[in-house]
């Protein structure tokens, strides 16, 4: 008996053990030492210089124009998401033939097989003077200018993460008891309220991590602010990169880096207490 | 009838595509009454009470709510409230808001004080008091059932509608349900209809049964009639036990038909519809008014393969020579030892007036029933 709960043990251990290694080499060994250098120096030729200090949590103002456009662009833009998601999600589940359902499915995660990069930069080219501008010209629109602009990087985010928003709301959609539709109009509710005192709060478990989802991602943002936002929508992405990369300002950008992590962690913790708290279901467990 | 039905359907049929659910039904549900639609799974009584609902709409034909053509009539606009089958009830709200969720759509608004009463009231009625505030999935199916019962009743509906209500329960509490139910429609004296398969269900709780098949009503008539006096085949074998015994006509005298069975045995039986010398007829005979008795009397001689005590009475499985295999049912007299053992020989007797002769037709309830038989006697 004991022999066999020990090697119960033990092939539990062992097929656990290629994860593991990878959490605590790629993250957990990166993220102390990204930690270490928070609360360290910045050295004269650049990078790390050993010391115990808060001064880089105390210029984190310093970047406050990144942590700004981030945290109003990274809501906004997973708002923005679930406004076009959710009708697309609620017509997949609820409204659509069978026999198309699967290929819709499959329209809406075929783009995810081009890299989004690629696809960010055709968005340049539409959005840029030779693109959509230049079509407006030609019925008497000039001078309007789209790529670079708060307007481009939201539309970015919106299309690059639209699956990843429609994908849960859809699962909770789909799993939603159409009895329970039923039951609403037998007691009197008319569709509005059957969907937004049925439909709505069962399928929040879903919108809840669909919009978390999305705005962790957001949060952490690099490649379409600076293709479509050009330098002057700046996402904590950017000046990490800049940090890191250019000025090569180690600490300051683990500073940054730990209060961005921070920052995520309690996104998502109220997301999950706002989902748990509206709906007596269950979390649809993406994350 | 003088008073306007509570339900009336006028011709009504109701087609998905090329398969025809229901075919020209003409159905009035006297006020009051509690009516079981009963029938196999797909003869359409489901989609009866759909569109009752109003969750499906004829193809043709109208259905009328207290005399009002309810064509184009939403289901959150009809006087009537569903049991549905496994309930559906909120998962994300209480029991006392499933109940109240009704109460919360009238219009114009009711105040929370009414709102809450009323509730009350329900739970009270179904035995729930202080049970508001559990979660569902807290509670019992019987209780579930309960919440689903009062949510549906305390907005008052003309008629209440029953899908299965019963189907998820077990053996003991779906009895007392049905006098539960019993009790509650009489109490508040509005029309249940209600949805079911199980034959036992539908002659135990209401005043009219309404027996379906392929889309369209067999019979309808009071429990005991239904039982009786079947108006087929098909109703003499879906309602109850009964044995179904092949033969001729053999002759013909008013309302009885002589029938040649198979052994030659000639036996006198009622005939429902006109019948003619020669033609091939079922028998059917209930399990209850074959009499059992020592080998030499009555009118067919068998061996007894399985005996099945059942306390009050004792059913056996008997082996009649070219016939088959007949199910007969014998009350049991405390301390009277008198019950047959497997393979002794019995003589099989019944009342005048007891078989009953349909034309013959080879329909799935007859192949049903040879293969519950076989299922008895393995």
């Amino acid at each position: 008996m004991r022999g066999s709960l020990f090697r119960k043990n033990l092939v539990t251990t062992l097929l656990l053990a290629p994860a593991a290694l990878w959490l605590v080499v790629f993250l957990v060994l990166p993220f102390i030492a990204i930690a270490i250098f928070s609360v360290g120096e910045r050295a004269p030729e650049g990078g790390y210089q050993a010391a115990l200090t808060f001064a880089q949590y105390a210029n984190l103002p310093a970047r406050a124009t990144a942590f700004w456009n981030t945290m109003v662009l990274a809501p906004i833009g997973a708002l923005a998401c679930l406004l076009v998601a959710y009708p697309v999600a609620y017509y997949l589940a609820l409204r659509a033939p069978d026999r198309w359902r699967l290929i819709l499915l499959a329209l809406i995660v075929i783009p995810f097989w081009t890299s989004l990069l690629m696809r960010t930069y055709a968005w340049m080219y539409v959005l840029g003077g030779r693109g959509i501008p230049a079509l407006l010209a030609y019925v008497g629109i000039e001078d309007l200018r789209l790529i670079n602009t708060p307007g481009a990087v939201l539309l970015g985010i919106v299309y690059g993460y639209l699956p990843l928003m429609i994908l849960p709301i859809y699962v909770s959609l789909e799993r939603l008891d159409r009895r329970l539709l039923e039951a609403s109009a037998d007691l009197g509710a008319t569709p509005l309220s059957t969907f937004l005192g049925v439909t709505l709060r069962l399928s929040l478990p879903g919108v809840m991590t669909g919009f978390s989802l999305v705005m962790i991602l957001l949060l952490g943002e690099y490649l379409i602010p600076t293709l479509l936002g050009g330098g002057k929508v700046f996402f904590i992405g950017n000046a990490l990169v800049d940090l890191f990369l250019q000025s090569r300002n180690w600490p300051f950008g683990s500073a940054i880096a730990i209060t961005l992590v921070l920052v995520s962690v309690v996104v998502l913790i109220v997301a999950n207490r706002i989902s748990t708290r509206l709906s007596g279901a269950r979390r649809v467990d993406l994350i | 009838m003088t008073a306007v039905p509570d339900i009336e359907f006028r011709a009504v049929t109701k087609r998905y595509g090329a398969v025809t659910a229901v075919s020209g039904i003409d159905l009035a549900i006297p006020p009051s009454a509690f009516v079981a639609l009963l029938g196999p799974s797909g003869c359409g009584k489901t989609t009866c009470l759909r569109m009752i609902g109003g969750f499906e709409q004829p193809s043709e034909g109208q259905v009328l709510i207290r005399g009002r053509d309810m064509a184009g009539t939403p289901p959150y606009r009809r006087p009537v409230n569903m049991v549905f089958q496994q309930y559906a009830l909120f998962p994300h709200l209480d029991v006392e808001d499933n109940i109240s969720y009704g109460l919360r759509q009238a219009r114009p608004r009711l105040s929370s004080r009414e709102i809450s009463q009323r509730a009350g009231e329900a739970l009270s009625m179904v035995q729930l008091a202080g049970y508001g505030r559990r979660k569902i999935h807290e509670l019992s199916g019987g209780q579930q059932q309960r919440v689903a019962l009062a949510r549906a009743l305390v907005n008052k509906p003309a008629v209440l509608l029953l899908d299965e209500p019963l189907a998820a329960l077990d053996k003991k509490l779906r009895t007392d349900m049905q006098i539960e139910l019993q009790n509650l429609q009489r109490e508040i004296g509005i029309t249940f209809v209600l949805v079911t398969h199980d034959q036992e269900e539908a002659l135990s709780m209401s005043d009219f049964v309404c027996v379906m098949n392929g889309g369209r009503i067999v019979q309808l008539g009071q429990p005991s009639e239904i039982y009786d006096e079947p108006a087929d085949l098909f109703v003499a074998d879906f309602v109850g036990k009964t044995n179904l015994i092949s033969g001729k006509v053999a002759g013909l005298s008013g309302d009885l038909v002589d029938v040649a069975l198979a052994d030659g045995t000639v036996i006198a039986a009622r005939k429902r519809v006109p019948l003619s010398r020669g033609e091939a007829v079922s028998v059917s005979l209930r399990p209850e008014s074959l009499s059992l008795s020592a080998p030499g009397g009555g009118s067919l001689q068998g061996i007894v393969r399985n005996r099945i005590f059942l306390g009050s009475t004792a059913e056996y499985a008997i082996e009649v020579q070219g016939i088959g295999s007949l199910l007969a049912k014998a009350d049991h007299v405390m301390g009277q030892g008198n019950l047959f053992k497997p393979g002794e020989p019995v003589a099989i007797g019944f009342a005048a007036g007891a078989p009953l002769a349909f034309p013959h037709a080879n329909n799935n309830g007859t192949n049903q029933r040879e293969d519950q038989n076989a299922e008895i006697l393995s």
